[in-house]
């Protein structure tokens, strides 16, 4: 009986795979730094700081309160030391916690208008023009987007700005709303109130309650009832600002019957010091509707020495509030220095389902901690983890998931499968899964046996001469692959790099 | 860093509670590093991460719950084989009991007596296996032991020894709060059986530190008969050489709580250690194992092998790891566990881990939960198998591939009839 979850180098590790592995880890390409005149807040941050933040963001007294209260909450919280990650001590102190183009103070009319810095950051950032006039904050920009092809509405985050959200107006027809997080404060405060803070309470852990009392911006999706959203819509944060924290805030709410798509994108310049970025995404999926939430990042790895890079402490949670809803979360980590991050589902609605795909890639002093938490909480709920660890150089890689079966979770099902691969003696791979049940009628396999990859497709491969064995890597190795090639367009370019490395050799 | 409160508390009102035990200059100091140990790492609450899914407040707590006697007839389970009896009542050595303790191949004494000279082999393994287990991972219960066990056997072996050792563990007192500490150190290319069994006492508290030498083998064999109200704490702590092979099989039947740590280290290569358990649980029943394995050698093999059988609100916990350090190239390390919930209310709680350093190894876990089978039970159904028989039959052969890892196969086939015990006792 071959389980799965392996952390194997033989020689039969492909040429090929270690080859793309170095390459990802040579130049970091997002590494330059425009530079802009910014408007910083005073470092540090105290009760002031978090007031003067939403005081920019021109938040009702009610945003405000909230903050506060997470601030207050923040103060009294031990950062967590559980995961297998190593870092000098941050210094909360020493970060700006808000910074701004200062060319952004009023929204540019005409391209003419724009900074040609800023414009010159998303041309570099390979963002095609028609979009870079939107991204840019151009009023008007959106009439000219192209009619045809794919199209993707984006929402760019430059530092703690949203500078830009394209094809809002289209957006609208469909009924779909997608702005910044500080747009939706001010026009949506129905929707903000009822739901931000419901899926990651402002008390969850200690990095999401410093996200909650200062973050700046983000992004806002709420698709009604019955909606399939027109287009897919995206996120495209860059931090820019030296010692400046990120702290975006992502909510998105998907009403009975709707489907979104949405992407995730980040990059960052490459500085000798550590910056920080402390996200929050919530996911509300009510009755049938469906979310899948896609994310290559990109940060700042640090270079081969380990100097710099990104701590990326990011809290993602879905909540399957309705029955029969559906979320996929799908990842592809191979940036900052430091990664913290653990996508987890709900399953709170009958029928409901989760599930979570992710590549981490680790390479020179990078460390990972990063997995999934699944919470079957309501009958028949399905999840699936398919976690797959690479780690070169002197990197660490941890996955580390939850899978829980509540006692009324009744018939319901997981499978986890979490696969690691070591390229040199330095690095190192870790596992660490958590499995609680408790109730029998639901079956819960954590790196299934062979016995429990399709049996139909084990059949057809023995069959024609493969080893058990061999048999497992191909499906394995094609699932995975049908993870990245089912990731969307925009991010073709990176997912193709990836597709590229081969997982051979990380079973046996 | 000092302790929080509540750990200094319990550990304070713990070590208030005992005195340590008579014995001569090694021991004495061997004890007194044990509670300054013990003070700095305090005994474990359920807030730690070690001890997530198992309370361990009634095996720290000062007294001990008390626990009813109950004949199971446990005690001569293993009667129709060839044995060296040792016999400890309620923890303390019994010597009307024992066989006289001498064998071919064998160096045994008691614990007791060999404290009280100046001069003994044990002085240089008395904790110091228990105290190297000590990281990466705290084992609080254990230096407890070290500090405050007053009985036990250690044993050296020099040869293969012609029969195995019986330890028998009688409960004759409903409070009794039972420690005992043995010491195994196993001399090149000698080889020894140990089995254990027997429902001890109240309250259980056990370290076995096992040395194996070069070639050498040590196979070990336990039936813990935990009935109703009895509370244990295992612990055994390996430490293997070149080529040398360690062997462990618990099989454990009801027991209100118990916790089974295994601790096995890699330092010489191409050794061989093979870690399981059959658990089988019905109602008040908390049955824990916790193993640690760590390579720190080439070549090694490592197998763990973890079965439970849950129901009426059972709970099976499996805490599992597999360290492989830097340089411990060619691993083989292996690693299942599985539960069969037989019914709603059981529970069974896993945290398979890996942590691995070195590139060229083959490391890989599983862990499953579920019902019994509904195709497999249609299936012997169909066949003409009552109900309540086809289902002992899928309970028996899903244990078996835990029982298998015992090598002696009368001793095996000893440990399935007290299973097949236990499934038509559980009916009736």
């Amino acid at each position: 009986m071959a389980a799965l979850d392996t952390t194997d180098v033989k020689e039969g590790v492909d040429q090929e795979t270690v080859d793309q592995v170095k390459a990802l880890s040579g130049a970091y390409k997002y590494g330059w730094e425009t530079e802009i005149e910014m408007e910083f807040a005073p470092k540090g941050l105290n009760e002031d700081i978090v007031r003067l933040i939403s005081d920019k963001n021109g938040e009702p007294e009610w945003m405000t309160e909230w903050r506060l209260k997470a601030f207050a909450r923040w103060k009294q919280m031990d950062e967590p030391e559980w995961a297998m990650v190593h870092y000098p001590p941050i210094d909360y102190q020493e970060q700006y916690y808000y910074a701004k183009p200062k060319s952004m103070a009023e929204k540019p009319k005409s391209l003419e208008e724009v900074d040609p810095k800023l414009l010159e950051t998303y041309q570099k950032l390979g963002i095609p023009l028609k979009e870079q006039k939107i991204l840019a904050g151009v009023e008007g920009a959106e009439d000219e987007a192209p009619a045809e092809g794919r199209r993707v509405a984006v929402d760019a985050v430059f530092d703690s700005v949203s500078v830009g959200t394209t094809f809002q107006k289209e957006l609208e027809k469909a009924g779909v709303i997608f702005c910044s997080i500080s747009e939706a404060i001010k026009n949506h405060p129905e929707l903000v109130k009822k739901y931000l803070g419901s899926v990651v309470p402002i008390s969850d852990n200690f990095f999401a309650t410093l996200n909650s009392a200062v973050f700046s911006d983000g992004s806002f999706v709420y698709v009604p009832p019955g909606v399939k959203c027109p287009m897919e819509l995206s996120t495209y944060f860059r931090i820019n600002a030296e010692n400046t924290g990120q702290f975006e805030r992502t909510l998105i709410i998907a009403d009975k019957g709707s489907y979104v798509s949405y992407l995730e994108g980040c990059t960052a310049p490459q500085r000798d010091t550590h910056q920080l970025h402390a996200a929050v995404v919530e996911i509300i999926a009510e009755e049938d509707a469906e979310v899948k939430y896609s994310t290559v990042q990109n940060w700042f790895p640090g270079d081969e020495n380990g100097k710099g890079g990104i701590y990326n402490f990011v809290t993602k949670r879905a909540d399957c509030r309705g029955d029969r809803s559906k979320v996929m979360w799908t990842q592809v980590e191979t940036g900052s220095a430091v990664t913290w991050k653990y996508p987890s589902c709900i399953l709170r609605g009958d029928d409901s389902q989760g599930e979570f795909y992710s590549i981490a890639i680790t390479n020179n002093y990078q460390q990972a901690d990063t997995g999934t938490k699944m919470v079957h909480l309501g009958k028949r709920t399905k999840s699936r983890i398919v976690s797959k660890g690479i780690s070169a150089g002197k990197a660490q890689n941890t996955y580390r998931g939850l899978v829980s079966m509540h006692p009324k979770a009744k018939e319901s099902r997981n499978y986890t499968q979490c696969d690691s691969l070591l390229i040199g003696s330095e690095c190192g791979a870790h596992t660490v899964p958590y499995i609680e049940v408790k109730n029998n009628s639901s079956r819960v396999e954590h790196e299934a046996t062979t016995s429990k990859v399709d049996d139909d497709q084990m059949f057809y491969c023995q069959q024609r001469g493969l080893d058990e064995e061999e048999a497992v890597a191909l499906i394995v190795n094609g699932f995975c692959k049908d993870v990245l090639q089912a990731l969307p367009m925009e991010f073709a370019m990176e997912a193709q790099q990836l597709v590229a490395i081969s997982l051979e050799g990380s079973v046996g | 860093m000092a302790l929080p409160k509540v750990k200094e508390d319990t550990t304070e009102a713990r070590l208030s509670s005992l005195s340590l035990p008579e014995g001569g200059g090694w021991a004495r100091a061997a004890r007194e590093d044990a509670v300054q140990r013990l003070r700095i790492s305090g005994l474990p609450h359920r807030r730690d991460e070690y001890w997530k899914y198992t309370d361990p407040k009634t095996l720290t707590q000062a007294e001990p719950q008390p626990a009813a006697l109950f004949e199971t007839g446990e005690a001569s389970l293993f009667d129709r084989h060839d044995r060296l009896k040792i016999v400890f009542v309620d923890g303390v050595f019994d010597p009307d009991q024992s066989d006289d303790l001498s064998l071919e191949g064998l160096e045994i004494e008691r614990l007791a007596e060999a404290a009280a000279k100046d001069i003994h082999w044990v002085r240089d393994h008395y904790g110091v296996l228990e105290s190297r287990g000590q990281t990466p991972v705290a084992r609080p219960l254990a230096t407890l032991n070290t500090a405050f066990a007053e009985d036990g056997v250690v044993i050296r072996v020099t040869g293969k020894v012609s029969k195995p050792l019986s330890l028998i563990y009688v409960h004759n007192s409903e409070t009794s709060d039972a420690m005992l500490h043995h010491v195994v150190k196993v001399e090149e290319g000698a080889e020894v059986t140990v089995l254990e069994n027997g429902p001890a006492a109240a309250r259980f508290n056990t370290v076995m530190e096992v040395d194996v030498a070069r070639t050498g083998a040590f196979h070990h064999v336990r039936a813990q008969g935990r009935d109703h109200e009895r509370r244990a704490a295992t612990h055994i702590f390996a430490h293997l050489s070149e080529e040398s092979t360690f062997k462990s099989f618990t099989l454990s039947v009801n027991g209100q709580l118990t916790r089974n740590e295994v601790v096995v280290e890699f330092s010489g290569d191409d050794a061989v250690a093979h870690v399981a358990g059959a658990a089988v649980g019905d109602g008040d029943f908390h049955h824990d194992d916790t193993v640690f394995i760590t390579h720190d050698a080439e070549r090694c093999e490592s197998r763990q092998v973890f079965k439970k059988v849950l129901r009426n609100g059972a709970v099976g916990v499996f805490q599992g790891k597999i360290l492989v350090k830097e340089g411990a190239q060619k691993t083989d390390g292996y690693q299942i566990s599985q539960s069969l919930l037989l019914d709603e209310d059981s529970q069974f709680l896993a945290k398979p881990e890996l942590e691995i350093y070195a590139d060229d190894v083959a490391c890989s876990h599983g862990s499953t939960s579920g019902a019994i089978d509904e195709t497999a039970l249609f299936y012997l159904r169909s066949r003409g198998v009552p109900e309540q028989d086809a289902k002992d039959l899928l309970v028996l052969a899903f244990l078996a591939e835990a029982i298998e890892e015992i090598e002696n196969r009368d001793v095996a086939e000893d440990l399935v009839e007290r299973l097949e015990g236990w499934l038509s006792r559980r009916r009736g």
